[in-house]
């Protein structure tokens, strides 16, 4: 993290708009990620995250504005979880080892590192939500990514599997300085764990601290103000984890009392 | 010793099921089954056309074949129609084409049956070198497109975001398909070629705990199959295209049978991992 202004940019979208056909899909975006920094991308479904997570890695050409890489930049892509037909027989080790060849200590370090060191010889589709999301994200790593860029990794998870995911990809960040992209329609937990949030509905509504953004009436009407006080109590709990500049987590305030305190519900009220 | 027709159809036969196992298991993957059925039918077509033209009839079965399958990949890309729709037009256009072009060729005998079912028995030297020849190039392709065909099959998205020209490898995978298809027919025929590629790799699936496993005990189920079904075939004087295919689908029942008693025993399901960062419990 620099000091003062922001840390140096990683993949910035410039006035990126997309249109196919008729649709436009992204209209004038703006966003970037830096090293070390964790941005959520929330929005609706349809408010076009993939489409900008598609234009942020490279493979989907902007119809206007430009997309910036830093130069050498590589990222570790953990896409949506998917259904895998247990007809193609994958263990988890064949599963990192696609199109990779990691020596066998860093392939057996990158699954110790997510929590994941026993799965390596389990079949891809027997594993549950979780695991399937920890070996997504071991895959990621063993690229050495300067940047992560996950979308709705989240999604399926009970909400304290969400929390220890969103807690794992926390301590990645600290561990390895990497930038950290993440797309989710979740406002409760993106929060807790987030440096920056863009809020995202074809164009970007508003941008900036979670604080802010849950205070912003565009976001509220989106999601409506019970969403925002659950998210204040989030935003609380984050308060005392790190700082807003997203600096070193203390270890004394795991995410996961939180979860045990407040389940979303009741946080909302308790706020409220 | 190729001057015996039985060698001659073993050899044959051994080539084929030795590409169709590995192609196949990516057939089973990504559900193209239909779309190997649909690039059979064009064979015909091709068989129909060599002979109006007077070319050799592997070389235009092969052409129809690959100029099919192009088709096929950039009709697909049009969203309008289901794949499966266009398939199921083209694949029936191709077989009415090709049954009304030979109608016209009524002083050519073209043996449509053989076609048909296969005549694995009247394979002929040129045929091996067409099977062998033709194998060998599709096999390499394959070993050449299999890192990232895997990585498409597993995940589009991830393969595209990790640099993968999806369409390209595609593209690549249904030529070798095309390439295949056209060179097995004459083994089993159009009309069961298609369960050459299918029947060893889900067989193999039983036993298989990674994909290269499940490609290499294709390529083997498939060959067995061939040497039973010719065998079998000689023994009860039955069609050899149908016994080889029949002969595969018994293996298929034996590897059902075998698979949960060969398969080494599962590491109970893990608990939901609980501590992330420090779960590092020694493995099996």
């Amino acid at each position: 993290m620099t000091d003062g202004g922001s840390p140096p940019s990683l993949v910035a979208a410039r006035a990126v708009t997309v249109r196919i056909g008729p649709h436009e899909l992204l209209s004038r975006v703006d966003v970037a990620v830096g090293r070390g920094e964790i941005v959520s991308l929330i929005g609706p479904n349809g408010a076009g995250k993939t489409t900008l997570l598609r234009a942020l890695l490279g493979v989907l050409e902007p119809t206007e504005g430009a997309i910036w890489r830093a130069q050498g930049l590589v990222v570790g892509y953990v896409p949506q979880r998917f259904h895998l037909d247990p007809v193609l027989p994958l263990t988890v080790e064949r599963f990192l080892t696609v199109r990779l060849a990691p020596p066998r200590g860093a392939l057996d370090a990158a699954l110790a590192e997510v929590g994941a060191a026993q799965l390596r010889r389990a079949p891809m589709h027997e594993l549950s939500g979780g695991e399937f999301q920890r070996a997504l994200l071991a895959r990621a790593l063993l690229r050495r990514p300067d940047l992560l860029m996950l979308d709705e990794p989240g999604q399926g998870l009970d909400f304290s599997g969400q929390l220890e995911l969103y807690r794992l990809i926390e301590q990645i960040r600290d561990r390895h300085g990497c930038g950290v992209l993440l797309v989710s329609h979740d406002l409760h937990i993106v929060m807790a764990a987030t440096d920056r949030v863009v809020c995202l509905n074809r164009h970007v509504c508003c941008s900036g601290l979670p604080e802010a953004v849950s205070r912003h009436p565009e976001y509220m009407a989106l999601f409506g103000p019970g969403a925002a006080a659950g998210l204040a109590v989030y935003a609380h709990a984050h308060d005392h984890a790190h700082d807003l500049a997203g600096e070193v987590v203390p270890q004394d305030t795991p995410a996961a009392t939180v979860a045990e305190d407040a389940p979303p519900a009741e946080g909302a009220r308790h706020a409220g | 010793m190729l001057d015996d027709f039985l060698v001659r159809a073993v050899l044959g036969g051994i080539g084929v099921a030795a590409l169709a196992g590995p192609l196949g298991c990516f057939v089973v993957w990504r559900r193209m089954a239909f779309f190997g059925h649909a690039l059979a039918h064009s064979a015909l077509l091709g068989i129909a056309l060599g002979a109006l033209l007077a070319v050799d009839l592997n070389l235009a079965t092969v052409a129809i074949c690959l100029v099919f399958a192009i088709a096929l990949v950039l009709l697909q890309r049009q969203p309008a129609l289901s794949t499966d729709t266009i398939l199921g037009i083209l694949a029936h256009v191709a077989l009415a084409l090709g049954l009304v072009a030979l109608s016209f060729l009524e002083w050519l005998r073209v043996d449509l049956m053989a076609y048909l079912f296969g005549d694995v028995l009247a394979v002929t030297r040129a045929d091996l070198i067409w099977i062998w020849g033709g194998g060998a190039v599709a096999l390499a392709a394959l070993v050449w497109l299999w890192p990232a065909l895997l990585c498409i099959t597993v995940n589009e998205e991830l393969a595209q975001a990790e640099g993968v020209e999806v369409g390209r490898v595609q593209l690549g995978f249904v030529l070798v398909m095309a390439l295949a298809v056209a060179i097995g027919m004459k083994i089993v025929g159009i009309l069961l070629i298609v369960s050459l590629l299918v029947i060893p790799p889900a067989a193999a699936r039983h036993l298989a705990r990674t994909p290269e496993q499940m490609a290499a005990l294709a390529a083997l189920i498939g060959v067995l199959s061939v040497i039973f079904g010719v065998g079998g075939s000689l023994r009860w004087d039955t069609p050899a295209g149908p016994t080889i295919v029949l002969a595969s689908a018994a293996l298929f029942l034996l590897a059902m049978a075998l698979g949960p008693m060969l398969r080494p025993a599962r590491p109970a399901p893990s608990p939901r991992a609980r501590d992330p960062g420090q779960g590092s419990s020694p493995a099996a």
